[in-house]
């Protein structure tokens, strides 16, 4: 089967298959809607996709047939509080009930091979959700909502902090990492049965300078585990770059120069723990690439050097921004996909040396995935 | 019995026709409608079980009080019915 890219955009689910030396892109499913994100299966060939349909809420579908036909299965949900309407009304009208509920399907991961129809699922606010039956039904791992550092949480990006990166240890399925904005790094070495804030050696600049340092405030945006050297774990954080070796336990920073540090999404080489790829943008405050021109950095050496590439990639004034799921690197190595909130989509060849507009004109890009 | 009828925007995700039900406040209504619709649920409460944010219940001319326990009353006859608002798109 050819190779395919799956594209969660704010109108769709689109995807694009490579066709006598261009792409073509196609809708898969849910033109119109919000697809905020998407799974390909690599052990079933199963298609998920999430939805976030604004006013009717979050929904969850799944093709086995590679996006000809969808049907609506569960999306994780936190469970109904058992409020009970005040007894007297003048005291309180209208009533008001506290208990959460799932705003955004932020990522979904296929559980590991040891595992079949197990799925996880990320959700704001901060919900870390299980199903071991291909997503008919869903349970929240409640060791981590019930954390008693969970009300410290906050949003990062949007009203509430949410699980954005959820890495399981190919060697050992019960290992596993997950990156919150804004909670830190959180470990489990049980399967999710318990959970430990550990990202030690992550740096914020945004609190109180005696916080800088707190495990439990730091913004990691996006963290990307290697397949064949899972203890390293890239982390593009807010306010820097971050490379681990011990499986998110400790950090550290990286500190070689580029144009800037500040992005969103990171990929790293399946093969090779010391390569991976960045798209800077000047910072938190002003969210644009630097200088209006758009490049891709890229390390082959754990963070000592980076080298800028922008081959292929607009000369003029850009204002494309990848947002934390929009840098994705395929199984073999080779080729990498990113897409902005602009709604552009590049692939970038050898190594992302060599880029390509794929698609333009799109809408806004929420996620890129090799299937 | 009440008449419970929905916005058309509605029949883009799911089946769902007009239809008499029993009930005396608008909770009771929904939750028969649900009985036999169990999907519909989840397009117009959250988890829950409040009106979601973005969706508005009338009975008659008036937009229900209640959105979190739903439990504005519904008289036989009245019309009640589901809107989606014209913020959150």
């Amino acid at each position: 089967m050819a190779q395919r890219l799956h594209l969660a955009t704010r109108k769709g689910l689109l995807s694009l298959t490579p066709s006598r030396g261009k792409w073509r892109m196609g809708v898969t499913g849910f033109l119109g809607d919000s697809v905020s994100t998407v799974l390909e299966d690599p052990r079933d060939g199963a298609l998920y996709a999430g939805l976030n349909l604004g006013h009717f809420g979050v929904k969850l579908h799944r093709s086995d047939d590679g996006g000809r036909t969808w049907t609506e299965i569960a999306a994780p949900a936190f469970a109904e509080e058992k409020d009970q309407p005040p007894l007297d009304p003048m005291k309180e009208w209208p009533p008001k009930k506290t208990g959460p509920s799932v705003e955004l399907l932020w990522t979904l991961v296929a559980g590991a091979a040891d595992r079949p129809g197990e799925l996880w699922a990320g959700t704001i606010p901060g919900g870390l959700f299980r199903s071991t039956d291909r997503g008919a039904s869903w349970q929240l791992i409640e060791s981590l909502w019930n954390d008693p550092t969970r009300p410290q949480w906050f949003g990062g990006g949007y009203d509430r902090a949410g699980i954005h990166s959820i890495c399981i240890d190919p060697r050992d399925s019960k290992r596993m990492v997950l990156g919150i904005s804004s909670g830190g790094i959180w470990r489990s070495s049980d399967a999710g049965a318990t959970w430990k804030n550990e990202g030690v050696g992550l740096r914020n600049a945004y609190m109180p300078p005696d916080k800088a340092y707190d495990p439990l405030s730091q913004d990691p945006h996006r963290i990307t585990q290697c397949a064949a050297a899972p203890d390293t774990i890239w982390c593009q954080h807010h306010n820097g770059i971050f490379l681990s070796r011990d499986a998110g336990a400790t950090f550290r920073e990286i500190k070689a120069r580029a144009p800037s540090r500040f992005g969103f999404g990171v990929a790293v080489h399946p093969e090779d723990p010391k390569t991976a790829w960045f798209v800077p943008a000047v910072r938190d405050i002003n969210r644009t690439p630097v200088d209006h021109r758009l490049m891709v950095m890229r390390t082959t050496d754990g963070g000592r050097s980076f080298k800028t590439f922008t081959n292929g990639l607009p000369k003029g004034p850009t204002f494309d921004l990848m947002y934390r799921h929009g840098l994705d690197i395929d199984a073999g190595g080779e080729r990498l996909a990113m897409g902005s909130t602009t709604g552009n989509l590049w692939v970038g060849e050898r190594q992302g040396t060599r880029w390509t507009l794929a698609a333009p004109h799109l809408p806004p890009i929420y996620q890129v995935s090799w299937g | 019995m009440p008449r419970l009828s929905f916005t058309p925007n509605l029949e883009r995700h799911l089946s769902c026709p007009s239809a008499r039900l029993p009930g005396d406040t608008v909770i009771a209504v929904l939750t028969a409608a649900f009985e036999g619709n169990p999907r519909l649920r989840s397009y117009l409460l959250d988890d829950q079980g409040r009106l979601r944010k973005h969706v508005n219940i009338f009975v008659n001319n008036e937009p229900v009080a209640d959105r979190d326990f739903l439990t504005d009353r519904v008289a036989d006859g009245d019309e009640v019915f589901v809107f989606q608002a014209l913020s959150g798109g």
